[in-house]
């Protein structure tokens, strides 16, 4: 369990510049370090539809669970928890 | 493409940390495999807030000869002493002479109707996505589940400007206090707990108290939550609700090792059933981030031949085994839980297979046989564990690949097999430099 009286670790990305990006061809600017699952909430849109057409968001957070899986730059089927933006990054939900 | 290391280590979690530099301290070439593009696991995730003690142990991984393979999720096990790992387009073979598993745990997930709505999440999962730059501040919050991640995600959330609108906690105040009379015998722990409470302040703890269902339209709106007769319905922008935790055992399965129920047996040295395979942290028993500390550091000496270093260790591991047997009693599930499915949940998130399909089926085989339930790309991570609770099925098997992965990497002649290691450390940095920008 994590502990009280935090500290801020030093991060490399913590002085670089804001990351744009698309999600379904919007453009977002977000924050360095913050994740395509992230910025698919932030766009608004739902990372996929279930086979059953249901619309389907984020739930593990953690790259277990798969329901945040998107389309980045053309590769289909990566989790979005686990690949952090990137300048010029394409994202595409289903 | 392959690379040879007297040790690999699956999991940068603070099992996984420790274990590596330990291991790397006593001269050992070592490996440090996880899938997350950072260090630290889900519990010191990049970029977050985090204790002191945390801080210092990823400054001193990074300072050690440990070689990163960080974006790089372990798919199968193709050959003795091998491991195969892919990132993105890239897949390579990691040979080694002994490896430590550390691969963690996940949430234990229960369908209740309305659960698989978008913004209901994992406790940790929410708690990880806000870590990985989710806005939360001025969103009201509604955490529910078991366990003492709740107050960590809770206290965490608020810190950031969450509204924590209700902690629902669906262990009775009894359970609890057994709980809290362990945590008085541990002062740090119980500085966590308080630490926890303050930041959580203004945030109702009901005991007793689960969510029953979630509604909305194409998004969450509100919850519903049950405490004995009484029902009521909360509006919200989140739930974060996880049952306790689940550990990752697939690749200890994969290999080989014993299991019993549901956890890697190890000896007082983290050694598995199988030669040469070490285990420590979660994998072993839910203990949390000190007894993680403890036996990776354990795993790492004693897979490094430093045997009397690590017997020394063993002491301070047998004094938190308390901690294990009161967190498991105190997160004991409501038998009442398994009636929060009605016919028509969804249990089987990946192929939609709902409750009434599974009901009467003789077990997770059958289950899987007849109504593909399990059979999506979670490999049944999710509604195995949930299945486990609701109708007391056991996975029987694991089969590699134990991750979805290319067509490519499974095709992949495995140059290593018979041949030396023709990847220096060198480049297995960069290929994950591309892998994580």
């Amino acid at each position: 369990m994590p502990e009280p009286a935090p500290t801020r670790i030093a991060s490399t990305s913590a002085s670089a510049p804001p990351v744009a990006l698309t999600v379904n061809g919007v453009p977002l600017t977000v924050a360095p370090g913050t994740t395509v699952a992230a910025a698919v909430c932030i766009a608004g849109a739902h990372a996929r539809t279930s086979v059953s057409g249901e619309p389907r968001g984020p739930l593990c957070g953690m790259g277990i669970c798969f329901e945040c899986r998107v389309t980045v730059d053309g590769t289909p089927h990566r989790r979005g928890c686990q690949v952090l933006c990137a300048p010029g990054m394409d994202v595409r939900t289903s | 493409m392959s690379a040879h290391f007297d040790l690999v280590v699956v999991g940068a979690g603070p099992a996984g940390i420790a274990a590596a530099i330990a291991a790397a301290r006593a001269g050992r070439s070592v490996a440090l495999v996880d899938d997350n593009p950072a260090p630290g696991g889900q519990i010191w995730r990049h970029g977050a807030h985090l204790p002191a003690a945390a801080r210092k142990w990823l400054v001193e991984l990074q300072a050690s000869s440990v070689v990163p393979f960080y974006g790089w999720r372990v798919i199968d096990h193709p050959a003795a002493r091998l491991i195969r790992a892919e990132s993105g387009a890239d897949c390579t073979d990691l040979q080694y002479d002994r490896l430590i598993l550390a691969t963690g745990a996940r949430e234990r997930f229960l369908p209740f109707p309305g659960w698989t709505l978008p913004n209901v999440l994992g406790a940790g999962g929410l708690d990880a996505m806000v870590r990985g730059g989710l806005p939360i501040a001025g969103k009201r919050v509604v955490v529910a589940g078991t366990g003492p991640l709740l107050f960590a995600v809770a206290g965490h959330l608020a810190a950031r400007g969450a509204k924590i609108l209700a902690i629902c906690e669906q262990a009775q105040l009894g359970h609890l206090a057994s709980f809290a009379r362990c945590l008085l015998s541990d002062p740090a722990k119980l500085f966590q707990g308080a630490g926890y409470m303050l930041a959580a302040r203004g945030a109702r703890l009901h005991t007793g108290c689960w969510p029953v269902a979630a509604a909305g339209t194409t998004q969450l709106e509100s919850v519903t939550l049950c405490q004995g007769s009484r029902k009521w319905t909360v509006a919200c922008d989140y739930l974060a609700c996880g049952f306790h935790l689940a550990p990752n055992t697939e690749l200890a399965q994969l290999l080989g090792c014993r299991t019993a129920y549901g956890f890697v047996v190890t000896d007082d040295l983290q050694r598995t059933s199988v030669t040469d395979v070490f285990c420590a942290g979660e994998p072993t028993g839910i203990g949390g981030v000190e007894l993680a500390l403890i036996e990776g550091q354990i795993a790492g000496l004693a897979a490094a031949g430093k045997l009397r270093d690590a017997q020394s260790l063993v002491p301070r591991r047998q004094r938190k085994l308390g901690f294990v047997a009161a967190l498991r009693e105190s997160c004991t599930l409501n038998p009442s839980l398994r009636n929060l499915a009605d016919e028509d949940t969804i249990v089987c998130r990946c192929e939609d297979v709902r409750h009434a399909a599974l009901r009467g089926r003789a077990s997770w085989r059958d289950a899987k046989l007849h109504t593909r339930c399990g059979m999506g790309p979670c490999q049944g991570r999710i509604c195995g564990v949930a299945t486990e609770f609701l109708f007391a099925w056991h996975a029987d098997s694991v089969r590699p690949p134990v991750l979805p992965a290319m067509v490519s990497s499974l095709a992949s002649p495995g140059p290593t097999r018979n041949q030396p290691a023709s990847l220096s450390a060198e480049t297995a940095i960069s290929a994950h430099s591309k892998e994580t920008p």
